[in-house]
């Protein structure tokens, strides 16, 4: 065959000839293919129509003679959020709302234009209306006003033979009694948009107008929204309802009881005095989260209903930016927070033992370079070993032992303590920071690594970049001698039924791997000696406390002092003040809670960030019950 | 019977009678029953016979191009439609799904221009390869028409991705594919079946479940599907009689006016209806099975053939879909549906196989 289509090819014009008849015979034989299979296709619709409009015609009239059936969803009622201490976060409150659906209305404009007369419509809520009229359908109800007062209602009923079409509901609306204080966990629902609806299984929630857009109103919204049941009602020949014939009840959504200590959140918030910046505490033994604050934070009932654009843009352009989870997502360098970690890793490879000393002048310079790494001690610590280098937080130390452990095995272990990468806390959006590497930085920045850099690093400035729920998550590893629990903010499920509860088993990853469990005794001690030793970068702030703890201070730079130029921070504009960070946790045997916390432009982790871990500490150590524990 | 001047003037404007007839009697069919599905809104009447002038404009319109021309212009429209699919893909936004590219002035649909191109750019291709293709011209038309219906598929949009694949496919049908390549597709799309099962999402599962047992769904799609088969059967021998079909009436059929409109044909119009309908659909399925009999080279036959079965597949896909025979997917019947970004591509079709028909070299008076 193939031989002879070539020869035919060789032969010329003849053959060409005989090949496109060739191939016209066979077009023909497929077309004529073709069109017995289309006439069969026919047949076969023709036949399954005469079945239906001939054969079983009378089974279908009386199928659509006693069609007054109509299936009519009922929403389910949506899971509440309570606190760890029992405090409802997020209600269910009724409300009445007007709809209206389009395509019963005869003159639309006319009609609002009229109904503004009686019941005051605002730019907004038209414009909102509009949107939503253009993504459903004509025979789809939409809502124009929401939340009407009961004087609103009456008027609306009192008039509502002059506007066919519109119609008040009664439905529930979430609400938020705690406000701000919890915004960024517990987030907030909003009306389904049209990416979510592609998403949602169309039945389900045929009757749901909310979904969970953030927060733990987005990672629980499976449990939270429930099933939706349905109502089978009879109508008349007007479409009008008569009566119910079958109702199959929704399942409500399941109720979602949080980590977070409403109390400690609330004195957490106290403590940051309006600042700028975020505070996350973990309970070490199970990873569960006391306290999530972003301050400054927002109102989520604001977002329920639909924001007002006007609002939405005072947030959005503030200098504050209250809508960005700081705790979650804001991205700092973890500054001097990192030294604990690294004196791990000098010990872990045998690269430092916790006497080796290392002197201090104030300055250390690599092999054939001019500039000066300084340490922030100008006249210098003089002879440091380990315990000193955190108590005093010395670079020098650290850039030693950067030198001489290498980017490579600084990564290996910054990488364990969680750097670089999500916590996998259960709320959406996490942000995993970065811990750079040297393939890092060949495939991102196109660039060698350069040995300068890994001094930088190993005091957690340069290109290290990490949230505050790392950070907080860093000192649970530290509190736990290497145990690494993922944090949640979700403790146990309830169904508002029974009342049976599922909890939420801790979960764990990979320990730290360290060559010996002693090589955690210099660090944790060195932290201790931070808050109340003698020398302490913060002593001040663990002076006279009833218990023992540790911390760590840490700031993180945004502004680059340029060689031996000193600048006073009061001539620093205050945007471009440092970030004052703080590690801790508490009680240094058999920790209870371990935070991380960033003042922003707060300048000083001594000064700003751990008096506020110290009043955390306080609280939440005096006030917790012994007995607290089986609930955790 | 039309005199001979009066077939003159239409050969002259490069129109086909036939079609044009049939096109009409359709539309005509299509307008009268959508006032009925659209509530009786004369607003929504006038609005679809708007569009349909604009679709016999452009059906007039595209009849003046030879086809040697549309042939040349073919792979320009599927090279820009393929990258405007894929710009749909990054950042397209549309009711839920990633179908529409937002326009400054309009709201543009490329899959809808690859309805034609597809088919148009492979006929193209194959138009001076020797046939029927061997394997490496076979894996090129392959590419040329999976790539285009992929990337509607993930839109998601089932629908346009099936029609755009047949249109595709069949030109290689035509051309003379080796049936033991349909065998094997064949028994390899059996086979991968079950795999793509595993493949798939929870709730894309369920979707498909509740195809296959519409009862299981009395809220979503099964609903639809009962209310549409109700229908239809209770139109009958000579159905219910305009404006009074109860189904339609008491809001009992979804998307009655779009792509179920044929349920509310079949509940006025009863069987006698629906036989009209199809004897029109026939005539305009035939006019373009005698066209692509007598095109004088391969583009225009395959071209000609593939159109003409794609609008089969139309027809089918919809009529079965509102019988109950097939799933749903959102596929308008032709002409009928109201919407008017199918109508333009289905007329602009029927110019293209007016124009392979009166631009003949020999016309031979059959």
């Amino acid at each position: 065959m193939l031989k002879l289509k070539k020869f035919r090819t060789l032969v010329g014009q003849s053959a060409q000839v005989s090949t496109q008849s060739q191939e016209v015979r066979v077009f023909q034989r497929r077309l004529w293919f073709a069109v017995s299979g289309m006439v069969l296709l026919a047949l076969l619709l023709v036949i399954r129509l005469i079945l239906l409009q001939v054969i079983h015609h009378d089974h279908y009239t009386t199928l659509s003679q006693e069609n007054r059936l109509k299936v009519l969803p009922i929403p389910p009622t949506r899971g509440l959020v309570y606190s760890r201490n029992g405090v409802l976060l997020a209600d269910n409150r009724p409300s009445f709302a007007l709809e209206v659906v389009p395509e019963r209305v005869p003159a639309l404009d006319q009609a609002l234009t009229e109904l503004g007369k009686i019941i005051p419509l605002d730019d907004d809520q038209l414009e909102r209306f509009d949107t939503e009229r253009s993504e459903k359908r004509r025979f789809d109800a939409v809502s124009l006003k929401i939340n009407l007062t009961e004087e609103e209602v009456a008027i609306f009923e009192a008039n509502r033979y002059r506007f066919p079409g519109f119609d008040i509901k009664a439905r529930l609306t979430r609400y938020y009694p705690l406000g701000s204080q919890l915004a960024h966990v517990v987030g907030y629902v909003g009306r389904i948009n049209v990416d979510e609806l592609n998403e949602i299984d169309e039945g389900d929630y045929s009757g749901t107008t909310h979904i969970g857009k953030e927060g733990v109103e987005k990672a629980r919204e499976a449990v939270l929204h429930g099933t939706a049941g349905y109502e089978q009602v009879e109508v008349n020949a007007q479409g009008r309802i008569l009566r119910v014939v079958e109702r199959v009840a929704p399942v409500p959504g399941k109720d979602v009881h949080l980590t977070i200590d409403t109390d400690l959140q609330a004195a957490a918030i106290n403590a940051l005095k309006g600042q700028r910046g975020a505070i996350v505490a973990i309970e070490p033994a199970t990873g569960a989260v006391l306290a999530f604050v972003s301050n400054p934070a927002f109102d989520p009932n604001e977002f329920v209903n639909g924001i007002s654009a006007k609002l939405y843009a005072e947030w959005r352009n503030s200098p504050d930016r209250p809508l960005v989870n700081r705790a979650l997502q804001g991205l700092y360098p973890p500054g001097s927070t990192v030294k604990p970690a690294m004196s791990i890793a000098g010990l872990h490879f045998g690269v430092r033992t916790p006497g080796d000393t290392v002197w201090c002048p104030g300055w250390l310079q690599l092999p054939g370079q001019d500039h000066k790494y300084r340490c922030w001690q100008k006249q210098g610590h003089g002879t440091v070993d380990l315990m000193r280098s955190i108590a005093e937080s010395c670079d020098v130390y650290y850039y030693a032992l950067a030198r001489d452990l290498g980017i490579d095995r600084m990564h290996e272990i910054l990488s364990q303590f969680g750097f670089g990468k999500l916590t996998g806390i259960d709320l959406p959006g996490e942000l995993g920071g970065l811990l750079p590497s040297r393939e890092w930085k060949k495939r991102v920045r196109k660039m060698p690594w350069f040995p300068g850099e890994t001094l930088i690093n190993g005091i957690g400035q340069g290109f290290m970049l990490a949230t505050p729920l790392q950070l907080a998550h860093m000192a649970t590893i530290l509190a736990n001698r290497g145990e690494v629990l993922v944090p949640r903010v979700v403790a146990e499920l309830e169904d508002p039924l029974t009342h049976v509860v599922e909890p939420i088993a801790p979960f764990n990853r990979p320990a730290v791997e360290v060559a010996n469990a002693a090589h955690w005794r210099p660090a944790i001690d060195g932290m201790h000696e931070v808050v109340q030793g003698s020398h302490g970068t913060a002593r001040a702030t663990g002076a006279g406390a009833a218990y023992q703890y540790a911390g760590k201070t840490g700031t993180a730079q945004l502004f680059t002092i340029a060689q031996d130029h000193t600048v006073k921070n009061q001539n620093v504009t205050k945007l471009l003040r440092d970030h004052a960070l703080f590690i801790a946790f508490a009680p240094l045997e058999q920790p209870e809670i371990a935070v991380g916390i960033i003042i922003e432009n707060g300048e000083s982790g001594s000064h700003t960030a751990a008096p506020i871990a110290r009043e955390l500490f306080d609280f939440y150590l005096k006030q917790k019950p012994p007995e607290d524990d089986a609930h955790s | 019977m039309r005199t001979a001047s009066e077939r003159d003037l239409l050969a002259r404007l490069h129109i086909d009678g036939p079609l044009l007839g049939g096109a009409i009697l359709i539309c005509v069919l299509g307008l009268v029953v959508l006032y009925s599905a659209s509530g009786q809104s004369l607003e929504v009447v006038v609005r679809q016979g708007l569009r349909m002038l604009l679709g016999l404009a452009a059906m007039c319109g595209i009849a003046q191009i030879s086809p040697l021309r549309i042939s040349r212009w073919a792979p320009v429209f599927y090279v820009l439609g393929t990258l405007l699919l894929f710009v749909v893909f990054l950042f397209g936004t549309g009711r839920g799904t990633h179908r529409w590219l937002e326009m400054s002035f309009i709201r543009f649909q490329p899959s809808e221009i690859m309805k034609l191109a597809v088919p148009l750019t492979a006929a193209w291709f194959l138009n001076d390869k020797l046939l029927p293709p061997r394997f490496p011209i076979i894996a090129v038309v392959l590419v040329m028409v999976l790539l285009p219906g992929g990337l509607v598929m993930v839109q998601p949009d089932l629908g346009t991705a099936i029609l755009i694949m047949a249109a595709g496919l069949l030109v290689l049908f035509f051309a003379g594919l080796n049936w033991r390549w349909i065998a094997v597709a064949v028994i390899s799309g059996v086979v991968l079946a079950p795999i793509a099962w595993y493949a798939m999402r929870d709730y894309q599962r369920q979707r498909i479940l509740t195809l296959l047992d519409p009862e299981k769904d009395p809220l979503g799609a099964g609903y639809h599907i009962i209310q549409s088969m109700i229908a239809v059967g209770s139109g009958g021998w000579s159905g219910k009689g305009w404006l009074n079909g109860t189904q339609s009436y008491l809001e009992f059929l979804p998307e009655r006016a779009t792509d179920f409109i044929f349920a509310v044909y079949c509940e006025e119009f009863g069987l006698i209806g629906v036989l009209v309908i199809l004897v029109a659909y026939s005539l305009v399925l035939a006019r373009g099975v005698q066209i692509a009999l007598s095109a004088q080279d391969a583009f225009g036959r395959l071209v000609a053939a593939s159109l003409t079965v794609t609008l089969f597949v139309y027809i089918f896909v919809n009529m079965g879909m509102v019988i109950g025979q097939l799933p749903v997917v959102g596929v308008p019947l032709p002409l009928v549906s109201y919407g008017g970004t199918s109508l333009v591509t289905l007329m602009t079709g029927f110019g293209i196989l007016m124009s392979i028909q009166t631009h003949r070299r020999f016309i031979v008076e059959s």
